[in-house]
């Protein structure tokens, strides 16, 4: 079985112009939202506290918020969690009157008036903590661009670390986009999908940036959107079905894997699909625009060499 | 050319076989156990206690199934839950005290196995359920009370010398010491340079008063610092002790927090309690000479505080004792009122010091005051009678015989040096971690299998060999999870499956790779020589830069999020290890051997 057996170098290239805008247009709508509606964070950063709280049968989340609003914490958010019978309490720091005790009364009074009520989870984060988490996770974001950068400036040359890296930034920005936009919670495990999403679409620019290198030394009359060409087609094939293969697994956890794993998964399906269209259409072209060239990986001959020969 | 040296298949097969060794503990599951462990490091547990274990549980008729010690315990398997519930009452009641009798669960694999350290996955709090808590530690409330007693050392030792001084003074950080002349100064300073290391004095003259001021030394302030937060741990293991938790963590995490994990427990309020309460014992004189008026600030060198009928004491700052003294302390009963008591008993230093003081202060009045969450109460105020020697105290007055217990619990649990406050909280369900862990396990399975499927169709053989090596990667994996017993989390598990999604690029670069020489027209033997050579590169730049990944998350993550980057991390070296090697020993042996190999089947 084959899915792609491209005959002809497709020219991307030349199709520079257009994709560039498009992500530059997709780049700039992610950075709007992002800029009005702002990230919906969870409590990992925010702080406050989250409540999950499993009945025997369907709950009336109306009611939980009434019986919440007579110890005082009028402006919980009470929601179904995965099914009817699953609800989700969140409470913000400000409201939190009670201090730590807070989860301990909450479910005081909601078995008070249904004794099937079953903690399932609580989760609360002090306002420093939820602070440092972001400081960190930001800081962390900053790392791993550097190291990236470096190793790949080691690895090949500068121009190859830095297009590297402005694609892939430019997937973790989209990706933040859509958090923004459909306003899903921005979790601490969502941070952790976005740095893998950083590492693992890095991945992508480098099998091509490989294959361009390796097309400087083997190609040597063709030109340099020859070349970048010639190393996106013959790599396609390679990165559909790894992506591909990803995404399976990917799948399995954005349905499977519950709730806690579900915006996790969300987070890497739009970074996989992205990083798929950024590592082509985006790292290359920003390569060209640097001025790659072939001296940048094979030194000019040596004039002594001449002198040698009779 | 396709052929590897004999050691490097046995080398690869002894990999296999130690990865599925080290994974087998996984799959036996676990039972309930109980655990008995000595509370004090005087009492070992040892084979005497073992015995001890074993002959109780015979007499009640229970049969474990297996009795086992190790370094710090004796664990007890059973078969089920009921016979484990009956167990802890049967050893509570016949070990008394000194033990820590706990329910836990042990892995049922046979004990070959444990013998050779093979252990079961350690699983995070998120799938076994337990509560996480986060406590911050107040440095600040650590060093004025190291400041309060430093100044109260001062006080005595100026008096002790006969050096004439007006008064010692604080103001934040800052120590000032007053003399009524120059000659006392110079004898002061002389003093206190010699007892008192841990201050940096020099003098000012003020408003016509000759002055030593001076602060705490860097090294000594960050001393004081690390030794509370020290003895903040060392008193929460005990708290923690007492609650009878098996395999309790305790951490210090960063200069001034703790994380305390408590797997199996679900009553957090009484876990909350006993662990945020912050009681110290302080024994200070009552100030009568200045009798209090209702709502006027308090007398020169005193404190205000309530007593438990509401009336107002002036307190003197000076610190006689404090609860770090405490050497045990039991809940009883006053011989004479038969109220509820709390019987304390000192070590030598506190027996010493109370003996001095009760001796210099008969017919005054003692308060022992007790500190929690910040605010002080009397317990007591009895006058002295007669010097107390021997170092043994009995708090009565006004207590429930419940409260009796908690205050001496507290108080034999240890004092914190300082208080502290839960700063996170994480606390899971036993049926939700159970379903975390179903959920998981589920999507890893069919998002492997999925994969396994498009392989095998896409690349025919080399798509099965792609799969094997698959499959190698998840049992070396989760072979090196269980040796290091890395705390497995949720995102743990989502980093097993996204590590196995990840693992076949590096298998389908090779294959890809081999098709694109056989369409250049090289021969069979050579391209599958040259596909895993050209993708070997490319197969390690792109694992770097995702283990740069991995190693900003474990360094920057906190809890749930580093369990990932573990997983991730370690998934990138089983990775390497399996797609290059396991992958291209099978393929050579499949075809390396032929000479003249005409076709392959890649698809």
């Amino acid at each position: 079985m084959e899915f792609f057996r491209i005959k002809k170098d497709i020219p991307f290239m030349s199709y520079g112009r257009y994709t560039t805008s498009i992500s530059l247009v997709t780049f700039i709508l992610a950075v709007f939202f992002l800029a009005t509606k702002g990230l919906n964070f969870g409590i990992d950063f925010t702080g406050g506290t989250v409540l999950e709280v499993h009945y025997a049968q369907p709950a009336d989340t109306n009611k939980v918020r009434e019986q919440l609003s007579t110890i005082g914490l009028h402006d919980a958010q009470v929601q179904n969690f995965g099914s009817s019978q699953d609800v989700l309490i969140q409470i913000p720091l400000k409201q939190n009157k009670l201090g730590a005790n807070l989860s301990e009364r909450v479910m005081e009074t909601l078995q008070q008036h249904d004794a099937s009520a079953e903690k399932r989870r609580v989760e609360f984060v002090g306002p420093q903590v939820g602070k440092e988490l972001v400081e960190n996770g930001a800081l962390a974001l900053l790392l791993v661009s550097l190291g990236i950068v470096g190793y790949l400036w080691l690895r090949f040359e500068w121009k190859f670390g830095l297009a590297a890296i402005i694609a892939n930034l430019h997937d973790v920005v989209i990706i933040l986009g859509f958090f923004a936009f459909f306003q899903w919670e921005f979790s601490l495990s969502v941070l952790a999908a976005v740095l893998a999403v950083l590492g693992y679409s890095v991945n992508e620019s480098v099998v091509v940036f490989d294959r361009i290198r390796e097309n400087f030394r083997s190609m040597r009359k063709a030109g340099v959107a020859e070349i970048i060409d010639n190393a996106i087609t013959r790599t396609m094939s390679r990165t559909i079905i790894t992506h591909a293969c990803t995404q399976m697994m990917v799948t399995a956890m954005l349905f499977l894997g519950g709730e806690t794993l579900h915006y996790f998964a969300l987070a890497l399906t739009i970074g996989i699909l992205f990083s798929i269209y950024s590592s082509v259409l985006v790292a290359s072209p920003l390569l060209m625009m640097f001025g790659v060239s072939r001296e940048d990986f094979i030194k000019p001959e040596k004039v002594e060499a001449e002198e040698v020969l009779p | 050319m396709n052929r590897y040296p004999l050691w490097k298949y046995l080398l690869i097969l002894a990999v296999l076989v130690l990865g599925l060794l080290y994974t087998l503990p996984n799959f036996f599951g676990e039972s309930p156990a109980v655990q008995v462990q000595p509370l004090h490091s005087s009492v070992k547990a040892d084979g005497a206690l073992l015995q001890r274990v074993q002959s109780s549980l015979q007499a009640a008729g229970l049969n474990p199934a297996a009795v086992s010690l190790d370094s710090t315990s004796v664990k007890a398997r059973f078969t089920d839950t009921d016979s484990q519930l009956k167990a802890k009452d049967v050893l509570q009641k016949q070990l008394g005290e000194d033990y820590v009798v706990a329910l836990n669960l042990l892995s049922s694999s046979p004990q070959w196995l444990t013998d050779l350290h093979a252990l079961p996955m350690y699983l995070g709090l998120d799938l076994r359920g337990g509560v996480h808590f986060l406590l911050q530690v107040d440095m600040k409330a650590a060093l004025d009370k190291s400041l309060e007693s430093t100044i109260s050392d001062l006080r005595s030792t100026l008096r002790e010398q006969n050096i004439p001084y007006s008064g010692v003074s604080r103001d934040g950080k800052q120590i000032t010491v007053k003399f009524r002349d120059e000659a006392a100064r110079t004898a002061g300073g002389a003093k206190i340079k010699l007892q008192f290391n841990d201050l940096a004095m020099f003098e000012k003259d003020a408003g016509g008063e000759f002055q030593l001021v001076g602060t705490l030394k860097p090294e000594a302030e960050k001393r004081i610092l690390d030794s509370a937060v020290q003895q903040n741990l060392l008193t929460l293991r005990n708290r923690v002790n007492e609650l009878g938790v098996a395999e309790p963590v305790i951490q210090q995490q960063g200069a001034d927090r703790v994380v305390v994990q408590l797997p199996g427990v679900q009553d957090t309020a009484r876990a909350k309690d006993i662990l945020g309460r912050t009681a110290t014992l302080e024994v200070r004189l009552v100030d009568d000479e200045h009798p209090v008026v209702a709502g006027s600030a308090a007398p020169l060198g005193t404190e205000l505080f309530r007593d438990r009928d509401g009336n107002t004491l002036a307190v003197k700052k000076g610190v006689i004792l404090t609860g770090e003294r405490i050497s045990d302390a039991q809940p009883g009963f006053d011989n004479r009122t038969n109220e509820p008591a709390v019987h304390i008993n000192l070590d030598n230093i506190g027996a010493r010091k109370f003996k001095e003081s009760t001796r210099e202060n008969v017919n005054r009045r003692m308060a022992i005051i007790l500190f929690e969450k910040g605010r002080g109460e009397v317990i007591t105020a009895p006058v002295i009678r007669e010097e107390i020697g021997g170092g043994r105290v009995q708090i009565s007055g006004k207590m429930s015989t419940e409260e009796a217990q908690d205050v001496s619990l507290l108080l034999r649990a240890g004092a914190l040096a300082a208080p502290m406050e839960i700063v996170e909280e994480r606390t899971v369900g036993p049926s939700l971690g159970a379903d975390n862990i179903a959920r998981g396990f589920q999507s890893t399975q069919i998002g492997f299998a999925a994969i396994c499927i498009f392989m095998v169709a896409y690349y025919l053989m080399f798509g099965t060999v792609s799969m094997l090596a698959l499959a190698a990667n998840l049992l070396l994996l989760v072979a090196l999870l269980s040796t290091l017993q890395a705390t497995l989390t949720l995102p743990g598990m989502a980093g097993i499956a996204l590590t196995l999604g990840m693992a076949i690029d590096a298998n389908v670069l090779i294959n890809e790779r081999i098709r694109e020489e056989l369409r250049n027209g090289v021969t069979p033997q050579a391209a599958i020589h040259a596909g895993y050579d050209r993708a070997f590169a490319t197969i390690l730049d792109s694992n770097i830069t995702t283990m740069i990944a991995g190693v900003a998350l474990f360094m920057f993550g906190s809890g749930p999020v580093r369990g990932f980057a573990v997983v991730l991390c370690l998934g990138i070296l089983t990775s390497m290890f399996s797609a290059v090697l396991v992958s291209r020993s099978l393929v050579n042996l499949i075809y390396g051997r032929r000479a003249r190999l005409s076709k392959v089947a890649i698809g």
